[in-house]
């Protein structure tokens, strides 16, 4: 059976290009960054062709990147790091409660060190209030982390403004771009964030690495201490090949972005439609307009979500779903709980996140699958109508 | 992630759906959990004169696990007297699908106690006959 891949935003295969310019770096360029003889230099104006390549895709200066091994990292840096190096000016962050579990769980983390945090709510969209924002702000803020669009509901969040915000207070602020990158144009100055994490596998690049923008002058303490890589900033030795790749990941998805984007959109913009105008009780999540190109994520009452993938699989579909039967919590997505949904709805959650190699005689196969998919499962449920009082 | 059984239950259930006008309902779970399951029973009685499970469905909303023990504890329930399905427990059931994956055994394996609520549901609607 022919296999449809739709869980883009889980991650994503590496580029053939990516892996053709990555393939010297693991056993003939296998030099230390570090060494100072010819194998190891070489391994070091790679990694350091790579830090402009990426720097100069994001309107960085090479100096102000750093090299993680990816989102998770990256996120756990700039929130633990900046709360660390500017404790001494305050001890309160902001951030949301639809952020990805490595920042909210590095946030619960900092709060146990004495840290104050702020989750913010967000609106049935899940956008952000910036009213809330402002009122949140104290004198003793330090911090503030609004993930540039989320992952589970595509919905791309006012960051623009809040930098603003940010800035007029002397408030550091951090995006998590780790579902933007390669998607919509990320430009740091414009953007006006003072760092920025981003993920290579999420953009046909490999797995393991990643990155974070921290702009000149912000104080942040490192997360990994040893031998002084990635000055002072990161240490361990680099991932010269993986690093190589998502270099060049970024510099494809950027090129191809202007073309790739508008096609898949259109292709998204068909699914959600289709899906919603052929399967009764079946709802869209996230903004229906300030929304990711790659994300249609939809919920199905009287249906449960772990079922509705494992049926899909068997059509030869491969999708995810935010339904807490499929995770190792017992809780539903805690994204799709704080736009509002009942918990009974959030676990009948699908996500399809498309990519570039998805075609338009996929998203037909794929509509009508989930019309029976959804058809199947909503035969064995008792929910019929409505949710009946158990 | 899941047993060989589970998924083959899960992609082909045995004895889907409601029956009219049952002698026993079921309903275990909550629907903010994930899963919730009814389970129906026909009560007729064997050559002995016990009263045995003639006919059993179940309707489920919830995850693979949830269906597939829905559909294994109607086979290992359909024929047996109400005392003997009554002993069938949620570890016999998991056992029977070749094991469940542990965060499953406890939120989803609701099928045994689905079936005792409908035998209870069975014995409370009977009328008392007057002892002789």
């Amino acid at each position: 059976m022919k296999k449809i891949y739709m869980d883009h935003a889980a991650t994503t295969p590496v580029d053939k290009r990516v892996f053709e310019v990555m393939r010297p770096f693991f056993s003939d360029k296998f030099g230390n960054a570090s060494s100072i003889h010819a194998i190891g230099q070489e391994a070091s104006d790679a990694l350091e062709k790579s830090r402009k390549k990426l720097a100069s895709v994001l309107n960085a200066d090479p100096a102000e990147i750093i090299f993680t091994s990816g989102g998770t990292e990256s996120n756990n840096f700039a929130l633990k790091g900046t709360a660390f190096a500017n404790r001494k000016k305050g001890k309160h962050i902001i951030t949301t409660k639809i952020e990805h579990d490595c920042v909210l769980n590095s946030a619960k983390w900092l709060e146990r060190q004495g840290f104050d945090v702020t989750y913010l709510p967000v609106d049935r969209y899940g956008l952000v209030d910036l009213n809330e924002l402002e009122k949140s702000i104290r004198k003793d803020t330090i911090l503030i982390s609004v993930m540039h669009a989320n992952n589970e509901i595509g919905t791309i969040e006012p960051i623009e403004d809040i930098a603003k915000i940010a800035s007029e207070r002397n408030i550091y602020f951090h995006t998590d771009a780790v579902q933007t990158t390669g998607k919509l144009k990320i430009d740091v100055k414009r953007l006006n964030v003072d760092m920025l994490s981003i993920s290579s596998h999420k953009l046909f690049g490999p797995k393991g690495v990643g990155a974070l923008f921290v702009r000149s002058g912000t104080k942040i303490d490192a997360l990994l201490h040893g031998g002084g890589h990635e000055r002072g900033m990161r240490s361990g030795t680099e991932n010269v090949a993986g690093i190589v790749g998502f270099a060049e990941a970024v510099k494809i998805a950027d090129k191809e972005r202007e073309r790739e984007m508008p096609r898949i959109a259109k292709m998204r913009d068909k699914l959600i439609k289709e899906i919603l105008d052929n399967i009764p009780d079946s709802y869209l999540t996230g903004h229906p307009k300030k929304r990711l190109p790659i994300n249609a994520s939809f919920y199905f009452k009287f249906i449960e979500g772990e079922s509705l993938i494992l049926k899909l699989d068997d059509k030869g579909i491969e999708a995810s779903t935010g339904s807490a039967c499929s995770s190792k919590s017992l809780k539903p997505s805690h994204v799709l709980l704080a736009t509002g949904l009942k918990p009974e709805d959030a676990h009948g959650s699908l996500r399809l996140t498309l990519g570039k190699d998805n075609t338009t005689e996929e998203i037909d196969y794929v509509i009508k699958s989930v019309s029976e998919a959804v058809e199947e499962l909503r035969k064995i449920s008792p929910f019929k109508k409505s949710f009946e009082k158990v | 992630m899941y047993s060989k059984k589970v998924m083959e239950l899960f992609r082909h259930p045995h004895n889907m759906g409601k029956i009219e006008n049952p002698d026993g309902v079921g309903k275990v779970g909550n629907p903010v959990c994930g899963d919730v399951m009814y389970i129906y029973i026909k009560v007729g009685k064997n050559e002995k004169g016990e009263e045995i499970i003639e006919d059993i469905k179940f309707e489920t909303f919830g995850c693979a696990a949830a269906i597939a023990t829905s559909s294994m504890i109607t086979d290992m329930a359909k024929g047996k007297t109400l005392e003997e399905a009554e002993k069938i427990t949620r570890d016999d059931v998991a056992n029977y699908l070749g094991g469940l994956p542990p965060i499953k055994m406890h939120c989803s394996n609701l099928a045994a106690d689905g079936l005792k609520a409908a035998i209870a549901d069975y014995r409370k609607k009977k009328p008392i006959k007057p002892e002789k």
